[in-house]
């Protein structure tokens, strides 16, 4: 039955898939009716003007043009002119760097609110300001005070990444149940053991869950921060293209970012799925 | 008498003074000679050559009367011949094209946004002016004007590419906290246009335009500023009867497109990508509103000019020489091929080519041709800025009074400039201040207040 179920869910899927690149494609043919002009001025202009060419590309110069750059993706002409894997490795770099930086500062933070109803109570303002700042509206005054843009970039994904971070964690932490840790205590397990021994293990899938939302952010910021400090990255890319008015590469762009940001959260799916226990 | 007058010819003038500064034989060739000559010898090396052998036979003959004997009875091409016989001319010329300091700082990076604008700051490393004076320069596409400011006052870029009263507003602390920067150079004239939608291609009279919506690239541009005067000489007030709105310059097209904006006054190739892509018609050309106006600059902050004098003149002295190699009409075609690819314009060939050669489709289904439809002089003209001031001041963005001159010569370094051309055997204008039309009316340079005063149509202050 759940094969077979699997299987149902599949053709349905790639015939939605179909029906939206034949759609795609029926809809981005060339209708517009063009008036006559001279050849030496239709050489002047675009397909869109001359042929009457839709200004949005069919699926099928997609795919030519996404070939086209996974044939090569990592050539290298200068710092303004990249392979796609290139972009994306130097954007994923940079959402490593912020996120584990996050991963730092906020699980440590995350356990002292969580333990500490006096921090918890005391810090509580604080988060509940900072949290709801949209992480680009950062960008500004961290260009003006760090004075350099890519550590900006970082830093903006650093403090959109934290938040999620910290409130599963103290909020993990906090609602551990009441009769283990009395377990512990009776046991008279140290302060330091029980964090590591009772307190992480009972809250991980709450923490993990947490990472996994504050993935799915960063993701999210570092294509707008890339878009505004330029030089590298997939969010350059888009930039660089739209800059062009290129939209075959923007929406070749857009499906990799989609892909890459799935990667990412399946993958703290599978860490979330290996600390969650049955209670 | 200066170093870049031929000394080796027998006829010259012994003593001058027929015009107002004594180079020229009369006063209209002195006036001719404020228009700037960048027609130079057919090769770098030759006229850094000539530079330096002028300076030797000056040397050895200092009186000019005994030059003019000695050139006499030999001729000039032996007298050169005899001079390079104990004079090692060539190696002297070789040292004299690095220039004289030693570089502070040989890595830099200057910052650009990708538009016809920028073609000698780009050019210049494909075919590589910068290599010529000893610069490594990494060229980076930045995303915006704001970005551009923000990068240089990180020092992230050492010069950049910046809109011709960019510099002011910065030194000023219009916009952003005052940092004293300066333009050592232009980097276009013209080169701007006004594009509408398809749909208003009847409506050609500016009268017709109330409730429009124009797009500009940045506040502080000339763009805005060309806009506003050519609406207002309409009798259209631009802050009350149409909404003026700052989009980045490759919205425009999209927004045209999507029937947001009735047009825009835009740097070009966007004009011309408009038309490219059919949706939008050339109305004019900004060399038509002022013919020969500046467009953008090449910007440095004033602490990268003290820190670095010799690196800033070598990268001054390349931007001069692209510039004097763009402003040629034969070379524009590989230029245009130069700067097309994704690392640079990222544009097609066929949009750079109409712009930067003057022959363009309008859009309208003809075919108009204007050489100087954009073109390249680097002097940064000091009433240049005394315009710019005057204008930032009608629209509201100074409040109160300005100290035209002062803030003029700070800024636009044409007394540097001016050095640095006749140091490369180029030859600057000997004033820093002309006057020049907008739309037929003359702008003196002496009397802004007066011309500031004559405008009807201006925001209340």
């Amino acid at each position: 039955m759940i094969q077979s179920l699997r299987f149902r869910a599949a053709v349905v899927s790639i015939a939605i898939f179909l029906a939206f690149i034949g759609v795609w494609h029926l809809a981005t043919r060339q209708t517009l009716s063009v008036g006559t002009m001279s050849p030496e001025y239709a050489k002047l202009m675009g397909l869109t003007a001359t042929s009457g060419k839709s200004a949005m590309p069919g699926p099928l110069d997609v795919g030519a043009k996404l070939w086209e750059h996974l044939k090569r993706p990592f050539y290298d002409n200068g710092p303004n002119d990249k392979g796609l894997g290139i972009q994306l490795a130097y954007s994923i770099g940079r959402v490593g760097l912020g996120y584990l930086i996050a991963v730092i500062v906020a699980i440590p933070l995350g356990f002292l609110i969580g333990m500490s109803p006096l921090m918890n109570k005391a810090l509580d303002p604080f988060i509940q300001v900072l949290k709801p700042i949209s992480p680009l509206a950062w960008m500004p005054l961290a260009l003006y005070t760090i004075k350099d843009s890519s550590l900006s970039a970082i830093f903006v994904i650093f403090i959109c990444s934290v938040w999620p971070m910290l409130l599963n964690t103290a909020f993990g932490v906090a609602a551990v149940r009441k009769e283990w840790i009395n377990v512990a205590r009776t046991l008279e397990v140290g302060t330091f053991r029980r964090a590591f021994t009772v307190i992480l293990p009972a809250a991980a899938p709450t923490i993990l869950t947490g990472m996994r939302i504050s993935i799915g952010i960063a993701w999210l910021v570092i294509v707008a921060a890339e878009m505004l400090v330029g030089g590298t990255g997939i969010g350059y890319f888009v930039w660089n293209e739209w800059n062009n008015l290129s939209i075959t590469n923007v929406i070749i762009a857009i499906l990799l970012i989609g892909i890459v940001g799935m990667l990412l959260d399946q993958i703290l799916a599978r860490f979330t799925r290996m600390v969650t226990f049955p209670e | 008498m200066s170093t870049f007058d031929n000394p080796f010819d027998p006829a010259r003038r012994l003593r001058a003074g027929a015009c107002s500064c004594g180079q020229h034989a009369s006063q209209s060739e002195h006036e001719a000679g404020l228009q700037l000559r960048c027609d130079i010898p057919e090769t770098e090396d030759k006229r850094y050559e000539g530079v330096v052998a002028s300076a030797v036979m000056r040397a050895v003959f200092p009186k000019e009367v005994a030059r003019r004997a000695f050139l006499k009875s030999v001729g000039a091409s032996s007298a050169l011949a005899a001079l390079s016989q104990f004079f090692p001319i060539k190696t002297a010329t070789e040292v004299f094209a690095q220039g004289a300091g030693k570089l502070e700082k040989t890595d830099l990076k200057v910052g650009f946004i990708p538009i016809t604008c920028a073609t000698p700051i780009i050019m210049a490393d494909p075919l590589g002016f910068y290599k010529k004076q000893g610069l490594n320069v990494e060229v980076v596409k930045t995303a915006g004007w704001a970005v551009i400011r923000d990068k240089t006052i990180n020092k992230e870029y050492d010069a950049a590419h910046m809109l011709a009263p960019m510099p002011i507003a910065i030194s000023l602390g219009l916009g952003s906290q005052p940092i004293p920067y300066t333009v050592p150079a232009i980097e276009n004239i013209n080169g701007q246009g006004i594009t509408l939608a398809m749909k208003h291609k009847d409506k050609r009279d500016p009268k017709d335009w109330k409730g429009f919506k124009l797009a500009i690239p940045f506040d502080y541009s000339m763009h805005n500023y060309l806009l506003r005067y050519y609406l207002a000489e309409h009798g259209i007030d631009p802050d009350t009867d149409v909404q003026l709105r700052s989009v980045p310059p490759p919205e425009m097209v999209a927004n045209l497109r999507a029937d947001n904006i009735d047009g825009f006054l835009a740097p070009d190739n966007i004009c011309q990508r408009a038309i490219y892509d059919g949706v939008g018609f050339m109305h004019i050309l900004s060399k038509e509103i002022w013919d020969g106006h500046p467009c953008c600059s090449f910007a440095a902050s004033k602490e990268f000019i003290t820190t670095s004098p010799n690196s800033f003149a070598a990268l001054t002295r390349a931007i001069v020489d692209a510039t004097a190699y763009a402003s040629k009409a034969e070379n524009r075609k590989s230029i245009a091929e130069a700067i097309a690819p994704a690392a640079y314009l990222n544009a097609p060939p066929v949009v750079l080519e109409q712009v930067l050669t003057g022959t363009y489709a309008d859009g309208l289904g003809g075919i108009k041709t204007d050489a100087k439809r954009v073109d390249f002089d680097p002097f940064p003209w000091q009433s240049f800025a005394v315009w710019m001031m005057t204008q930032m001041q009608r629209w509201g963005q100074i409040k109160g009074d300005v100290d035209y001159k002062g803030v003029a010569e700070q800024i636009y370094l044409a007394t540097d400039t001016a050095k640095v051309m006749k140091e490369m055997g180029l030859t600057p204008p000997t004033t820093s201040y002309k006057s020049f039309a907008v739309m037929g009316k003359t702008f003196d340079p002496e009397k802004p207040k007066e011309y500031l005063a004559s405008f009807k149509i201006r925001k209340a202050t």
